[in-house]
């Protein structure tokens, strides 16, 4: 009886140590692990599809240059469809099963919440692609992000009003996800911007009519400009609408429908609408002295070579962390999780598809306004606001 | 008085387009007792087909008469490839049915064509006609227009020719029907691609306006519905009124009450209907005889 036991503990032990061993070879010659998760399919696959082409371009692209510190990238690509409990499920596996050292994803901010949890506690950095504030704000030590909030939107914008001698407005917004959270941010940087919205609209993300609500906006007396913070159908929507009503004060979009679909759905409504959007969009109208210019051309050249589509800022947004990431990783010199955090938090003078990024220890985006540029539709494209 | 009309005139164009539906219910309904769920996507057939026909290079007359033709054909194979197979099966599970056939047609419609909003241009102009201070498109009075025709044809369909009244003796009662010789599965047939063509129809027409994608038939379906309801299933005069009814009250509920609540104007009557006029308004007030 003991002596069966004996074998069977030894054969126990033999067995993990020859896993041990195993495992441990296996880790030696393994590549630079780095995760993601992104809704490539369902609802958000806007967001995810192009980040998830994006990722596999770029560390494609770093691999066959050499690496990084001499060792190949793994890419690890999970594909949560949007959901943010799946994106948890897949966030743990990243972590536990996979052993990544960095993450690079989380499409949308209700899965990038989700996860937050779990890469704070594995102490792994977390360079999220989503576009909601409290994603950074508070400060949280292992999370960063690199798309411009809502609040700068907003921001840009009544900069913009402001120049034109506009302080009061009417707003109307989506009430899906983003017009939600948008419409939040700009109602309470309105104040601070001298701005005073008069009238506060809404619609549903899939209303096809939205004349009654525009009526009442311009039946409030001292409107001077009408904001739709929306995204989809709903602005293109506003925008024939706010034609059909005659509204004679300027339309503003944001930066949701910053893409050429905006102004095909629109047509001849959209002539004159002003919004703000990344430099990726006019990548070849900025001027040649423009620091930005031959990031967004090259970026945007290499992705539509590659992959036959059009170039989308959510793309950008997936260059600019792995970027910030592959720096920092050179700089620490290490694969080191909390080294890599540390100077990812240090990253100073990245010039990325957003813009330039001045990270610090309180602000884990370290974007400022000039991530945007203001737009101008005029006979069907774009054009830059001076 | 000037913002009145427009949410009226709002109200009736996208009431045009939930009647449209809602007759498409009331067809089917009418031949079969099925409350066909997938008839929001033949209006997204309808608006997607014409939209990659025309950008295809084929002239936008000709490319909306082949996506009614190409939707009633789906209509026609919904109903000979999966009601007819159910045969013998309780009108719950034949609707059961019209869900899963609403889901797949969405999902071959994101590979057939592909998950972006689309738009058609404007039939003729798109300079708003000025009335009382209000404004409307001529767009909005093509779908009037459209659904104005569809009605008087479909009752001249019920009550002159032959056909149409096989149609309705075959929802009165479909084994006397079958005595005196009325062809069961050709009446279900041809029901289901005529509201497959009404609802194709209504696609095209309100694309201009509204916008199209793989998805916007299911929250058309359920206004469509609530339409057909409120004005009595299987009643088609009844499926106008309640669209229009639908249309105007949500407008209404929009601009005066609050946009936040718009949608819920739709189901709220449904409750309501179900609860106290489960008839409809001109439903017909039939009774069963034991």
């Amino acid at each position: 009886m003991t002596r069966s036991f004996m074998g069977l503990r030894s054969v126990i032990a033999g067995a993990a140590l020859i896993a041990a061993t195993v495992s441990w070879a296996v880790e030696a010659a393994a590549d630079i692990k780095i995760g993601s998760v992104l809704a490539v399919t369902g609802r958000a696959s806007f967001l995810g599809d192009p980040e998830d082409k994006t990722l596999r371009m770029y560390v494609e692209r770093i691999n066959a240059a050499g690496g990084l510190l001499g060792q190949k990238i793994e890419l690890v690509v999970y594909d949560s469809a949007g959901d943010a409990a799946k994106a948890r499920t897949f966030a743990t596996r990243l972590i536990e099963e996979d052993g990544i050292i960095a993450m690079v994803g989380g499409s949308s901010t209700g899965e990038t919440m989700a996860m937050i949890p779990l890469f704070e506690e594995a102490k792994i950095p977390f360079i999220s692609l989503a576009g909601g504030i409290v994603i950074i704000e508070p400060v949280k030590p292992y999370t960063f992000k690199t798309p411009h909030t809502d609040r700068m939107a907003c921001q840009k914008i009544y900069g913009d009003m402001t120049a034109r001698g506009i302080s009061k407005i009417g707003l109307i917004s989506g009430s899906g996800g983003f017009g939600k959270s948008m419409r939040k941010q700009c109602l309470s940087a309105a104040k601070a911007n001298g701005i005073e919205v008069l009238a506060d609209e809404t619609y549903g993300p899939k209303d096809n009519d939205m004349t009654p609500q525009l009526t009442n906006i311009r039946n409030t007396a001292g409107v001077q400009a009408v904001l739709n913070p929306g995204f989809g159908q709903g602005p293109a929507i506003v925008t024939a609408n706010f034609k059909q009503l005659s509204i004679d004060v300027p339309l503003y979009q944001s930066h949701g429908v910053a893409s050429r679909k905006y102004i095909e759905l629109a047509g001849d409504a959209s002539e004159g609408v002003r919004l703000p959007a990344s430099a990726l969009l006019v990548a070849e109208n900025l001027p040649d002295d423009d620091p930005q210019k031959s990031i967004v051309v090259n970026y945007k050249k290499a992705y539509e070579a590659k992959w036959n589509e059009p170039v989308s800022t959510f793309g950008g947004h997936a260059y600019d962390g792995l970027f910030i990431l592959a720096e920092a990783i050179k700089r620490a010199n290490s694969l080191e999780p909390g080294k890599i955090r540390d100077e990812i938090e240090n990253t100073k003078g990245f010039m990325g598809t957003a813009g330039l990024v001045n990270m610090s220890a309180s602000d884990h985006l370290g974007l400022d306004l000039t991530a945007f540029r203001m737009l101008e539709i005029a006979k069907g494209e774009w054009t830059l606001v001076k | 008085m000037s913002e009145f009309l427009q949410f009226l005139f709002s109200g009736i164009t996208i009431g045009a387009v939930y009647a449209m539906v809602a007759l498409g219910f009331t067809i089917i309904y009418s031949a079969s007792d099925v409350i066909n769920f997938a008839q929001g996507e033949f209006v997204m057939l309808g608006g997607m087909c014409t939209v990659f026909l025309a950008a295809a290079g084929v002239p936008l007359p000709i490319a909306a008469l082949l996506a009614i033709v190409i939707t009633a054909g789906v209509g026609a194979a919904l109903c000979k490839l999966a009601i007819e197979q159910a045969r013998g099966a309780s009108v719950v599970a034949l609707i059961i049915i019209t869900i899963g056939a609403s889901v797949f047609l969405r999902g071959i419609a994101q590979v057939v064509f592909d998950k972006q909003l689309h738009r058609l241009p404007a039939f003729s102009g798109e300079q708003p006609i000025l009335i009382g201070g209000a404004t409307l498109l001529p767009q909005s009075l093509w779908v009037l227009g459209g659904a104005g025709v569809i009605v008087i044809a479909l009752h001249r369909f019920f009550r002159r020719t032959l056909f149409g009244k096989a149609i309705l003796a075959a929802a009165q009662n479909r084994q006397a029907a079958r005595l005196v010789g009325i062809n069961i599965n050709l009446v279900m047939l041809s029901s289901f691609a005529l509201s497959a063509a009404i609802g194709a129809l209504a696609g095209i027409l309100v694309t201009p306006i509204t916008l199209t994608s793989y998805d916007v038939g299911t929250m058309l379906a359920l206004k469509g519905f609530a339409a057909a309801m409120l004005g009595g299933m299987g009643n088609p005069v009844g499926a106008i009124v309640g669209g229009l009814l639908v249309g105007v009250a949500e407008a209404m509920g929009a601009g005066y009450i609050s946009s936040d609540y718009k949608d819920a104007a739709a189901f709220l009557i449904i409750l309501a209907v179900l609860s106290f006029l489960p008839q409809g308004l001109l439903g017909a007030r039939i009774r069963e005889r034991v």
